[in-house]
């Protein structure tokens, strides 16, 4: 499949992910929502308010549901991805309330209220997010398994990068330091690449905020 | 995951109260917590959240200190200017642990109280005393590499895991606590955690329900600080090794100094014995091997992190020279 989408013009290839992911996710959902239909008729449930890339979305949950299995699960958002559930891999990043954070650790119940942001909310009308269209133009991942979560984090980065943030790297924490590419890749290190994609995610994260500054 | 009943709790008595019962647990940023639940290490029966308790401020002490209060987070502590300017190398500790996206759910006093990394600790088909009491140490004999060598036992040999523990020691930070009788504590942060002992899951000296609610740091001493950190990779990876050092000069010679270790131990160790060594000394090589040596001399390795230990006296070297080198 790999070799069949090299061969795919950009443009077919965004059109063909994008019909798989539909199908995939008409797919899914049933079995997924009668299985936690099934679950919650014996325990006990908690309700769960969230605002998700700008839409409402309400559900009672078994309060052990992670904020990932509620997206991917029990609102049929499956674009933030499950690598290794135990937040090492950085799949799973979204952000909430504007910070990034591994999704896969955190238990919906507890984030009851919060805003949240994940890569389905970035494209606004069909038009890819800067960071998205940099990644594509940068070839930024091989399988894409982690893309979601790398194209997250690249976006928290670069708010984190413009508040000031140091990082280990930082000579002087003190001050605020210019975006490098040891900088870059420190401050991508929670995301893990197993296509090692890594020199074409900084390049497109350097492009990106390179545009911020002007 | 096992099931258990979720409690948001509105005040801390009534949250302190509740984790007071058998098998309950606080909750905060959960980064570590959620993770042993998954693999059913942690079994609590009753979650209280705590996430919401007006914990998460950084404060200034009338002396000239900070008070950081157990719900900020990791990405807030290491952010603050403050914390920057005053304690730069606790900010530097904070940001050499984790990721970005883990620090940001982190919480202070959950980083203090996080679990060891031991793999024999995880891995739930071998016998831990920690995981389970009595069950005997599979990391004596094992693949012991990421193990303590200093302050353990033969029933535990592992090692705390938190950078900004380290730091926090080296800064004389005192843990500030409260009960479910209503009364409040303070604890300096190097006896808050146990010795393994015969007892290795009793981790720590709180009390159940005991809550963590901030963080003092006195005003910072003196002189340059420095973190370093030695690890198998650059980047979000425990530490093998870690130093925290604090070094006040006059003229070439020291002053003072103040010198904490990381991945060494149950706890930061902070070596009195290395201190000693420096204070008064030309800072030079001399000096610095003088306190490596000092610092290790009780070291004990179990085969496979034997190395920690010219490890650990090569890395104060080197941080200490680090700190000379600053202006």
């Amino acid at each position: 499949m790999t070799d069949f989408l090299k061969l795919q013009s950009k443009a077919t290839r965004r059109g063909f992910l994008k019909t798989t992911g539909a199908a995939t996710l008409v797919l899914a959902s049933p079995p997924a929502v009668g299985e936690a239909a099934a679950q919650t008729a014996s325990l006990p449930t908690e309700h769960v308010a969230l605002k998700i890339n700008g839409r409402p979305y309400a559900v009672d949950l078994d309060p052990r549901t992670t904020l990932l299995d509620a997206l991917r699960e029990h609102f049929g958002l499956t674009g933030s991805k499950k690598g290794c559930d135990q937040g090492q891999c950085g799949a799973c990043t979204i952000l909430v309330n504007g910070q990034r954070i591994n999704s896969c650790l955190a238990l919906a119940v507890m984030h009851d209220g919060d805003e949240i942001t994940t890569i389905e909310g970035l494209a606004e009308e069909g038009a890819l997010d800067p960071m998205q269209a940099a990644f594509v133009r940068h070839d930024g991942f091989q399988c894409g398994y982690c893309t979601p979560g790398q194209i997250c984090s690249a976006v928290a980065l670069l708010a984190e990068h413009k508040a000031g943030w140091p990082s280990y790297v930082t000579t002087d924490v003190a001050i605020a330091p210019a975006l490098s590419d040891a900088e870059i890749a420190e401050r991508m290190s929670g995301n893990i690449c197993r296509c090692s994609a890594y020199p074409n995610i900084v390049a497109a994260i350097r492009e990106v905020a390179g545009e911020d500054r002007q | 995951m096992k099931s258990f009943r979720y409690e948001r709790a509105s005040n801390i008595a009534s949250a302190c109260a509740s984790v007071a019962q058998p098998a309950a647990k606080f909750i905060a940023g959960g980064t570590n917590l959620v993770d042993l639940m998954k693999l059913q290490i942690e079994v609590p029966d009753h979650l209280v959240d705590i996430s919401r308790l007006p914990l998460n401020g950084i404060e200034e002490t009338p002396d000239g200190g900070l008070r950081i209060g157990a719900l900020v987070t990791n990405s807030a502590a290491a952010i603050d200017l403050r914390v920057r300017r005053r304690y730069p190398l606790l900010a530097q500790a904070i940001l050499a642990g984790a990721s970005t996206q883990l620090r940001n759910k982190a919480t202070t006093g959950g980083n203090l109280l996080q679990r060891t990394r031991c793999a024999y600790f995880y891995d739930t088909t071998k016998p831990c005393n920690k995981r389970v009491p009595g069950s005997g140490c599979a990391a004596l004999e094992g693949l012991n590499r990421m193990n303590a060598v200093l302050g353990v036992s033969d029933d535990c040999i592992a090692a705390h895991p938190s950078d900004m523990a380290v730091a926090m020691t080296a800064l004389d930070a005192v843990v500030e606590t409260v009960a479910p009788d209503g009364s409040s504590r303070s604890i300096s942060i190097d006896s808050l955690y146990r010795p393994p002992g015969n007892t290795p899951h009793i981790e720590t000296v709180l009390a159940p329900g005991e809550l963590i609610v901030s963080v003092l740091l006195p005003p910072a001493p003196a002189g340059r600080q420095v973190y370093r950190k030695v690890r198998d990779r650059a980047s979000y990876a425990f530490a093998l090794v870690s130093v925290a050092a604090i070094l006040d000069l006059d003229g070439n010679r020291v002053r003072s100094a103040r010198v904490a270790f990381g991945g060494l131990s149950y706890k930061p160790w902070r070596s009195a014995e290395a201190e000693a060594a420096l204070v008064g000394a030309p800072a030079a090589r001399a000096a610095f091997d003088a306190a490596g040596a000092a610092a290790l001399r009780n070291a004990h390795g179990y085969g496979r992190n034997d190395f920690k230990i010219p490890l650990a006296r090569r890395t104060l070297r080197a941080t200490l020279t680090q700190a000379v080198g600053l202006s």
